[in-house]
Order: C-alpha cells, then structure tokens, then sequence
C-alpha cells in the first residue's frame, strides 16, 4: 500500500490511510490526539480548524491557511503542515503571533483562537506589515463570538513591531519536501474506497476516462461538506491538485488561461491586475483559506446558481476548455450550463482550463455581489455587467447574474433590448423593467425573490451612476465599504 | 481604556491565555478518552408536529459499528429536563413537538459511526396541527405559562389625556448563541451506580439534578466537572440538560462511557435561540416629546416548552422601561407556544428585546416632533430624585444616566457629526448616513431571589500557593481571572499564586447558573470571604505568635508585615501550618435586600443598576440596502472595575454580538417548520470586517454605590444593549430619505432586504 507523506513540524510522516476521505481535521485531533485544532461547524465556515499548509512555489515557500475540517487527509501528500501545536519555541515561550494575542487579550472563551492563531501565522509569514484590510483579508474566515475583534486586529498590528522576529528554517523544509515530490501518480486502492492522485495532465485524462464515476476532488471546499454533512461515501475520488499542467496559469495574447486545479486565490490575483473591477467581488468570493483551498475551476464546473465567478467571468466572455482523453474542446461559458446542477460534459470529460479573453477597450464594467455580510457569505445577488459605447450609444452589452435563475445566467432579452439605445436614465428604467420580467428568482434564507427582483434592476441603475456619459459617480458615492467615517 | 492607563496589576490577561494561544486549553472533546468510549448521535423529528405512530430501529441497530440505541422507554427515571416546570421531554415519546426535537439516540464505536446509523431509522408519524409562528400562536391563545401584567397608575385615562399618541408595532427576530464550542457532555460510570460527568454547561448543578432525576438516583451519584467551556451566552445554561440527559442514559444503560457532541447542525436545530418578540404599542406624550404614557403589548415566541420563558419575559417587561421614566404603564407580556426550538437564554434574557420597543416608540416621537431623538431620549431619562421610579416599584437610586450620556455626547463629538452627516446626506443621491445614541440601563440579580447565593472553597498550600473553586463556570467572561484576582488581593499576594480550577459539584454545591451577569458579583464575594476567613485566621495567628497589634497587621506584594516585623507570606503558611491553623475555608454570599412579587409584578427585583451608552455612525445604500458601520463610540459603567481589559473585552464583544443580533443574525423556518439557518453558511453572525475602524471603548469612572464585590458592576450583559445605536443609525439614514419626518417601519434584524423594504415603504409614504 502507498503511503500518504508530509512534513510535520520538520518531521517527515507516513501514514498509511484508511479512509481516503478521513479528513486532517478527523486525523490531527483522534489519531495524533494534537486537539489544539477545533471543531466548530465541519463546513468550512468558522475557522475553529485552521491549519497552515506550505508548499514550494517555484523557488519560494508559500503558506496558506486551509480548514482541515474540509481537507482529505491523502491530499496533505508533498506539502507541509503547521498546526497551532506547532509554534511554541524550544524553551516553552510563545511564538510573537501568540504572545501578542495574549498581550492584546484577544480571547475570551479561546475556542476560535487556535484558527486565529493559524491564520495569523500565515499572515505573519506572508505579509510583512499588512494594512488593516489585509488583516481583515487574513481573518475573514475565522469566526470568534466572544471578543468582537478589536483586540485581535491590535494583536495583528503588534505581532510584527513588539517582538523580535520568528523566522523558520525554509532552505531546509524546500530540501524536505523536494524529497517528497512525486514524478508519478499515487492510487490508494483501499476497502473503503479508491483515490487517485495523478500527476500529469495524461494520466488525469485517461483514469478519468477509466473511471467516469470517481468523484473528481480539486480544493475539496464542496466535496468535503458531501462528507462531513451529507455522510456521502465516495467510492472512487481522483484528486486534480497534484496534476502539473492543471496548476498552471498563463498570460498572453490569447488572454489569461487558468488551468482547472488553481486556486481561487492565485487565479483571482491573476484576473484582477486586468479586471481590478472584479477586486472587491473577489475578496467577499469566500473566506482566505476557502479560496487558498478551492479553485476556479471547481467553482466553474460545480455550476452552482448562487456561485460567484460565474457571473463575472461570462461577462467578459470567458470559455472553457473541456478534455476528454487526448480530445479537447472550447465553449462559451454560459453554454456549459443546461439546467439546475447539469452541464455539457459528457461521461469522463473534464475541465482542463478556464480561458479569459484579454481586456477589450473601453470596457465599463462592474460586478456587484449581494449578501448579508461582507466577509464570507453566499450571494443573494451576483451581477456582472459589462457595457461598450459608440458615442454614447450602446453597442456591447453584457449582464450576467447568479441567484436569479437555476444557473449563472445572462439576461438575453435585457441585453437585446439594450443594443443601439442610449444610454441615458430612461433606457436604463425601461432595462431595470425588462430585467425583473426576465427573470422570476425563488425565495429563500438568504432573500425573497421580490428583494432578489428589486435589487438586481436596482444594481443595474448602480451600474448606470457609475458609467453615465459625463457624469459617472465615484465608487465612494455608490457603494458603502469605500465609504470612511 | 488601554492595558497601559489602568492600575498596575489589575489590567491582566484571561487566566487561560497562553493556553489558548498554544491550542493548550482543554475543553470537554479534548479530554484524553477512556478506553472504550462510545459516540452517541441523535435521531430528530422531522415532524413540527405529529403523533409517533411507530419508531422502527432495526436497521440503526444493525448498522456497522452501532453498540446500542435508546428510546425514551430506556430512561430509568423521569423523561424530563425542563429547568422550571416539567413540559421538556428528554426524548420524545409519543408525540413531537418540533422539528428537531430528539426522539432516540444511537452509540456507536466512532462518531461518523453513530451519525450514518441514526439515518437509518424509520418512523412512521401522524401529522398534528402546527402553530409555527407568534402570530398564529397568540391569536390561538397558545402559551406555556400564563399572561404576565403589569399595571402603574392608569395607563388608558394617561394616554387619553395626553397631547399626541405614538401606536403601531415593531418586531425583533431572535437570536442563535452560536457559541463556537457545540453542545457536549461525556459521561463515565464509576461504582455503585455513580457517574461523572464533563459538561459544557452553565449549570452544573442542574446538569447534576436532571441527570440524577433521568437515571433516578440521588443527586451525591452525579458529579459534574466543568473546566471551561468554548463560549455559553445563555445557550447552556438551562439546555445543554437533555445532552447531559441522554448521555448519562446511554452510559447507564450500556455500562460504558459515552460521549455525546453534536454536529453544528444539529445543535443549531435542536436548541433554544433567543426569544423573538412582536410588540404592538400605544404612547402617549406632550409637545416637547415627554412621556406620560405607555401601553404595550409583547409576544415572545417560546417555543414548544416553557424552559426559561417565564423569567425572560419577565426581565423583558422590567426592561421596557430602559433608562427612562414613562408615566403611567400598562404592560401585558404573552410567552407564546410555537411547534419550534424551545427558546431560551441569551445574553441580556430578553431585557435588550423589552428596552430595543421603548428605544424604537422614542425613536418615533422625536420624528413625530422633527427633533433630534437624543433630544427626547434624555428629556425622558429617570431623574435623580423625582420621577425615579421603575414601572414594578423599584426606586432607581444609582442613576448616572444623565452625567454619562452627556460625557459621550462630548467625547464622540455628537452635534459637529450630526452637521456632518446631514451636510453628506444632501450631497449623496444614492448613500446615506446615519447616527445614532442610545442610552441603557440594565438590573442586575437574577429575578428569582432564591438563586442569588454562591459558595467558594479556598486552599492555601504550605508552599503558600492558592487553589480557588467557586460555583462559576468559565465561558471566556474571565471569570476565574478576577475571581482570582480578589483572592489574591485579600491574601495580599501575586495573582499568579492562585489558580481557579473547574467547576465541580462535589466541591461547591447547590450553586447557581453563571447567568444574569451575576458571576463575579456572587462567586467574588464568595471566594472573598473565604479567603478573609483564612486571613483572619493568619491574623490571629500572627498576633499570638509575633505579638503583633492586629491593626497592624497588613498583607500585600506576597509579605505581611505588621508594626516591627515582617514575614514572607509562603513562610508565614508554613508556620501556621505547623502551628495546625486551618488554612483553608469555604465562603458564601447571598445578595441583600432583593424583593419580588410574581403575580403583582412589583418588588425591587435588583440589586443595583448598571448603565452606558453608544454612539454609532453608518452608511446605507439606498439602491440595495447593503450597510456599513463607520463608527461606533462606547462609554459604559463597569462601576470600580476588577479588570479593565476582560471589561472591555466583554464590552466590545457585547456590541458586536448584539450588532449581529440586529442586522445579520436572521433565523428562518420554511412552512415545514424546519429551521433553514442551521450552520454558518446560512447563519451569519459578525465577521472581523463588520468590527468598524474606529472604534472607541471606554469605561466611565464611577463606583457602585452598592457594597459590591470591589464596588465593581456585572458586565456581561448590559453592553447587548449597546447596538441599538447601530440599529437606530440605520433607521436615521433611511429616514433622511424623506427629511426625517417619516418613520421608517424597520424591521430587526435590519438586513439589506429589511433596510430596503423600509426604504421602499419610506419612498412609497413620502412620494
Ligand atoms: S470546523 Fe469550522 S471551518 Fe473547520
Ligand atoms: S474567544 Fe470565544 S469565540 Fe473567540
């Protein structure tokens, strides 16, 4: 049997699995008894499990904060685990992000503060002197009850200026984990289930096509819930993050190509740089260690009608690339999607790379998410519009939303009836119309279909302040998070 | 108030600290297991409400891994864990009464085990009328205790007379405690029919009599240990019973230990929120905005049992009044049955429902009158010596309101932001501003005279360490931390030679629930006395053997000296111990001079009154109802606070959690029953970008004029209250909407839909 192999703490392990959907949150706490890491909700949601993961990225380290209650145990193979066990030095003192914590009272009941603390850590490790929306970034996917947060952005502020600096040995953990590379695919073909883990594009393809019905697994932030709240048994999972050519990003003529195991947040610092609009939409995407865990790709081929880059990314007409053994094909995006949860794949295709066209000029575009809470929460609302003028004259438009319909949708009919007018308030009224008629939304926890109606043809107007010939609105008059006291 | 401009010595940090920091703390799941440990999980109904035709658990029972299963025909004692009457099944019998509600449980040899079993079961269920929601309830009469009314003067013959009537209605949502540490108890059997229980609960002596009543043995069978738990709220206080219940049943039965966690889910689906209230009102007032009047009518939606309905409601209705005096009052309070959670305790126990009515009416006045509502806010607050008297007869005797609210006024720079935000609203054609500053006065006691006693034992070692246990629990309040701290200020030593340790019913019995903010007010006045006990047994000692003058004699900085001489305080042990001094001793307090009457609802149900206020600035989109919190200013009364920092932690955390309760915190049920805000990704409660960039805590200095504990005041409640600033901001936005004549119907929790309905009313009203 092959065994599942990392670092922890310097130290390498291998363990040989059982239960290839055991997750590290299951392992860390009942096999190695390391209880520091909590459980607070087992979906991703409260940060209780925080755990750092490092891995090399080219020649450096990269650390990332990810839920262990939503990671796969096997999908721990080749990297480097901390976990809040991990940080106290030699002689017993704390390391500057915990003492800092104590030093700013930042727990009260202390259940949440393992996550913060691992959270931190990365934030320690990755960014120098962080802002304080950095820190907010860093921590949005750790929930405390008790302390309101004050006292733990001051422990961040103070973690870097009032303690001598905590440096690891990296040279030497890159040497480790070099060692840990694997040139093939690993398999773990157990009792209780198979996982696969290939390692190049070809392999990926043809063991899909062997295997039609394994459950493909990229950052595992859905397919983990299927098993810790589902109770699903997964007979069969192949693993995408460790297949080379699926982590890879490309800019060029041709646009930005975003292979399918990238993770939301390299992908997202790729896009933004040249579509800075979808910034703040992709920051309130998910939590930090969601996006350090989850993909575009996943998000794409999931196909959820409440998942946010799908509206942006149709925007800007994006395609994807599907594979099916050694055959590709390209489509729009907006066509991959046939109905609630179906899509165009067929029987062992895949999702190879998600294909962003290069910015065309003089785009108007903005993209506007919907929810109860700035930091990580699933959208009421997601809409992208995308806008060219001849003179003041419509002669591109393009409105993609999520949480109107079934799937991510574009509004045909609204777009349309766009084409050639201009653009001017009552055009706009008349499109705010059209768009509630197009669409009929359900009601649920999140909003009613009459809110979801209502605040869609309203972000449209948004959309018009914001691009009126002449006398477009700043961002600081129409949305309240660039607003200051 | 930083750490840096407090008193030395008493700004120091949770006892628990850098154990929370290393991962080193334990709570209940981290305790290392005892071999043969079983997992239980919990069948729900899935009924709002049905008769139980037939529970079929064959398949659960043969299911891989699963060692035994119990129904409610396995609970040797009484199937019942209600904290005050007797309507809480443990388990379900023949008929379920919300959806979620625990009808068998299963163990198994590992969690994932026991959870895939339960799903296995068949139940077979005659479907009963449902009553799923206040309204419904209130009008079918359907409560769980009866009606409470409270009458002062003539409120009807007041309102006729007076000069302008505000009326209408307001409704306020409830609230999930969402303590980060789920619900979880692990029981052991020890010998001769004794367990051990490891509780995450608020109340372990209640924990220890339910569960001695389920398996029908005495109370000295039960030991409950409670070391700390991962956040409580009120949220296990009375319910983590049926957890502890089943456990302990299971354990019984099955002769092994058990452990019982609950998935997030499940928790959420099975316990008691805070109450959501309706209130319908009638006040009336004069030109200038004065009260003379108020006539209210409140619905709380209970739940199908009555758990602690009885006294939130209570605390509800003495809680309307908030910091102000209202004239004639004729308040009637309905605790209405609902086929839902059963609802329960959290944090304020239903005062922030009952004060957040009276904010909303004074609200409403000052638009009525075109004022500035800070204005009509303090032309009603309680005076000093006249016109302050509560509604139920209390006299309020420490009131500060006024001094308090004026300092904040100042200190928050209020009338130059009010300028500013008009100024930006009439330049802003799509976001408004808005501010607000709210007032607040909270009693604190438990209503219950009875329960406003504690215990504490207190050892001093012959190495001149110090162990303290107190009938408190620790939830992250930092209770042991200034209980702590009291010790060691009485015994004259550093604060790191006392340690507090669990909470254990074998050690402080009969004590009550850590609630009502009561915690260190009763366990510190406990410990203290316990341990001037012990003082003055080393006083007496001392003079005997040094002859010394017992005036003299002092204890501090570890050393107690007296006129000629002076001693090491670990040596003086040593020789007291020599000398067979006891040197350790139990303590008890009970809180003076508390009445109430049930019936007339009248008495001076607390013992002291605790007060401050916020000022909080927002910005709304108008377009979509998307929000922020720009600013938010907090001067409160910790009266002579104990430790500066665990206040204004307890502070900070107060308003964010109570922020949370007003905007983003919303529960819905589908026409089912079933909650549909079971976990996080549904239920949102503050992240770290809702705690504003500018925000200032800080405590007003005042001492209780009580003979409190240090002559401090409770903190754990009151500052729920403070929000409401963020809450009524909100509303003042909206309202500009239309010059700030109209009144905004906001609903709570002012969500981006609620906001923008409120908008739409607004603009519909104003066009
Ligand atoms: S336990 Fe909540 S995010 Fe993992
Ligand atoms: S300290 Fe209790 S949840 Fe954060």
């Amino acid at each position: 049997m092959t065994a599942v192999r990392f670092i922890l703490d310097g130290e390498r392990i291998e363990i040989e699995v059982a239960d290839p959907t055991r997750t590290l949150l299951q392992y860390l706490r009942e096999d190695l008894r390391r209880v520091g890491s909590k459980e607070g909700c087992a979906e991703g949601d409260c940060g209780a499990c925080t755990v750092v993961i490092a891995e090399p990225d080219g020649d450096a380290l990269r650390y990332r904060a990810v839920n262990a209650c939503i990671q796969f145990l096997p999908t721990l193979d080749g990297k480097a685990l901390f976990t809040v066990e991990s940080l106290k030095a030699a002689d017993g003192s704390l390391h500057p992000v915990q003492q800092s914590m104590v030093d700013h009272h930042g727990s009260q009941c202390g259940f949440c503060t393992p996550g913060f603390i691992m959270s931190m850590l990365a934030l320690y490790h990755n960014n120098p002197a962080p802002t304080r929306a950095d820190i907010d970034d860093a921590l949005s996917g750790n929930l405390c009850r008790c302390t309101g947060y004050r006292s733990i952005v001051d422990a961040c502020r103070h973690m870097y200026t009032d303690y001598a600096r905590v440096e690891l040995d990296e040279v030497g953990l890159m040497a480790e984990l070099r060692e840990l590379r694997r040139d093939r695919g690993f398999s773990l073909e157990l009792e209780a289930a198979h996982y696969h883990a290939p390692v190049t594009l070809a392999e990926l393809a043809e063991l899909y096509l062997e295997h039609p019905d394994a459950q493909i697994l990229a950052g595992g932030t859905d397919v983990g819930l299927w098993v810790t709240k589902q109770l699903r048994e997964l007979p069969a999972v192949i693993y995408l993050g460790n297949v080379a050519e699926l982590r890879r990003i490309g800019v060029g003529a041709e646009g930005i190509e975003i292979g399918a195991a990238v993770t939301l947040t390299d992908a997202f610092d790729t896009i933004v740089p040249h579509y800075p609009e979808f910034g703040e939409m992709f920051r309130r995407f998910a939590s930090l260690p969601v996006r350090n865990a989850g993909t575009l790709g996943g998000n794409v081929a999931n196909g959820s009608p409440i998942g946010d880059s799908m509206p942006a990314l149709m925007a800007v007409a994006t395609r994807v690339r599907l594979r099916r053994g050694d055959q590709q094909r390209e489509m729009a995006l907006e066509d991959l999607y046939l109905d609630y949860m179906k899509n165009a794949m067929q029987e062992g295709e895949f999702i190879e790379a998600i294909v962003i066209p290069p910015r065309v000029d003089a785009l108007l575009l903005r993209c506007y998410k919907l929810c109860k809470r700035y930091d990580q929460d699933i959208s009421a609302v997601c809409a992208a519009f995308a806008l060219r003028l001849d003179g003041e004259r419509v002669s591109e438009i393009r409105i993609a939303l999520g949480g109107m319909a079934a799937i991510p949708k574009r509004a045909p009919q609204t777009e349309q009836s766009l084409l050639g007018k201009h653009w001017d308030e009552s055009t706009v009224r008349t499109a705010m119309d059209s768009l509630r008629r197009e669409f009929t939304p359900l009601s649920d926890m999140r909003a009613s279909a009459g809110y979801r109606s209502r605040a869609t043809a309203n972000l449209l107007y948004r959309f018009y302040l914001e691009t009126r010939p002449g006398q477009a609105l700043d961002n600081t008059a129409v949305n309240v998070f660039a607003v200051t006291a | 108030m930083r750490a840096k401009e407090t008193a030395p010595g008493r700004a120091i940090p949770h006892e628990s600290a850098s154990l929370h920091v290393a991962g080193e703390a334990t709570y209940v799941d981290d305790i290392p297991e005892l071999a043969g440990t079983l997992y239980v999980a919990l069948g729900l109904s899935s009924e709002a409400h049905a008769r139980i035709r037939s529970i079929d658990l064959e398949a659960v029972q043969n299911a891989p891994g699963v060692v035994g299963v119990i129904t409610a025909a396995d609970i040797p004692g009484v199937n019942d864990c209600g904290p005050i009457i007797h309507d809480d099944p443990i388990l379900a019998d023949s008929e379920v009464q919300f959806v979620g509600q625990p009808i068998f449980a299963v163990a198994a040899n590992s969690y994932t085990a026991a959870r895939k079993a339960v799903r296995l079961a068949e139940i077979d269920y005659e479907s009963l009328p449902a009553v799923l929601d206040v309204a419904t309830g209130r009008q079918q009469q359907s409560f769980v205790i009866p009606p409470m009314h409270l009458r002062r003067g003539d409120a009807e013959q007041a309102l006729q007379s007076s000069p302008s009537r505000s009326q209408g209605a307001f409704s306020i949502g409830g609230q999930e405690q969402f303590y980060l540490e789920g619900q979880i108890s692990y029981v052991a059997p020890k010998e001769d029919g004794c367990f051990h229980l490891w509780c995450s609960t608020q109340h372990p002596t209640e924990m220890q009599q339910v569960v001695a009543h389920a398996l029908g043995i005495d109370f000295n069978q039960v030991v409950v240990e409670m070391r700390r738990m991962g956040g409580g709220f009120g949220g296990k206080e009375s319910q983590s019973a049926i957890f502890a219940c089943i456990a302990a049943v299971v354990a019984s039965k099955l002769g092994r230990p058990v452990k019982l966690r609950l998935d997030r889910d499940d928790d959420m689906t099975i316990t008691g929120k805070r109450h959501g209230f309706e209130f319908a009102y009638d006040v009336g007032y004069d030109d200038d905005g004065q009260i003379h009047a108020a006539r209210v009518d409140m619905a709380a939606q209970a739940g199908f049992s009555a758990d602690l309905s009885g006294p939130v409601v209570t605390r509800a209705v003495c809680h309307f009044d908030n910091a102000y005096y209202l004239g004639d009052v004729a308040i009637d309070a309905y605790s209405v049955r609902t086929n839902t959670q059963s609802n329960t305790a959290f944090r304020g126990f239903g005062g922030p429902q009952g004060a957040i009515a009276i904010e909303y009416i004074i609200d409403n006045i000052a638009r009525q009158l075109g004022k500035d509502p800070l204005q009509v806010r303090k032309l009603n607050f309680y005076g000093r010596d006249e016109r302050n008297v509560t509604p139920y007869g209390q006299t309020v005797s420490d009131n500060v309101i006024h001094e308090l609210v004026d300092e904040l006024e100042s200190s928050s720079d209020y009338s130059a932001r009010r300028k500013a935000v008009a100024a930006f609203n009439r330049d802003n054609e799509v976001l408004r501003k808005g501010l607000a500053l709210t007032p607040l006065k909270f009693g604190i006691s438990f209503n219950v005279v009875h329960f406003n006693q504690a215990g504490a034992l207190v050892h001093v070692y012959t190495d001149g360490s110090v162990l303290v246990n107190h009938g408190g629990t620790e939830m992250g309040q930092g209770l042991h931390t200034k209980v702590s701290q009291v010790v060691a200020l009485e015994l004259g030593i550093d604060v790191r030679r006392v340690r507090a340790t669990a909470n254990d019913t074998s050690k402080v019995a009969n004590t009550s629930a850590t609630a009502a903010s009561t915690g260190s007010d009763l366990n510190g006045k406990a410990a203290q006395d316990a341990a001037r006990q012990i003082r003055n047994r080393l006083i007496r000692f001392i003079a005997e053997e040094h002859g010394a003058n017992l005036a003299d004699i002092e204890f501090a900085g570890d050393r107690v000296s007296w006129g000629s001489g002076e001693i090491a305080f670990d040596e003086l042990v040593v020789q007291a111990y020599q000398n067979r001094v006891q040197l350790w001793s139990d303590g008890f307090y009970k809180t003076p001079g508390l009445s109430w009457d049930r019936e007339a609802m009248q008495g001076s149900p607390f013992y002291y009154f605790s007060y401050g206020a916020a000022v909080s600035e927002v910005v709304v989109d108008t377009l979509t109802g998307e929000w922020k919190l720009l600013r938010a200013d907090i001067l409160h009364d910790a009266g002579n606070s104990i430790n500066p920092v665990i206040d204004i932690g307890q502070i900070e955390g107060a308003f964010i959690q109570g922020m949370g309760w007003l905007t983003s915190e919303e529960l819905r049920w589908n026409e089912a029953g079933r909650l549909i805000t079971h976990a996080p990704s549904t239920y949102k409660i503050p992240t770290i970008t809702d705690c504003p960039q500018k925000f200032n805590t800080r405590l007003y200095q005042n001492h209780n004029v009580e003979d409190t504990i240090l002559r401090s005041k409770a903190v754990g409640e009151p500052p729920l209250l403070l929000p409401f600033s963020v809450f009524f901001a909100i509303r003042d936005a909206i309202a500009s909407l239309a010059d700030n004549r109209i009144n905004p119907p906001l609903r709570a929790p002012a969500t981006p839909e609620a906001i923008l309905d409120a908008i739409d009313a607004l603009r519909g009203e104003h066009q």
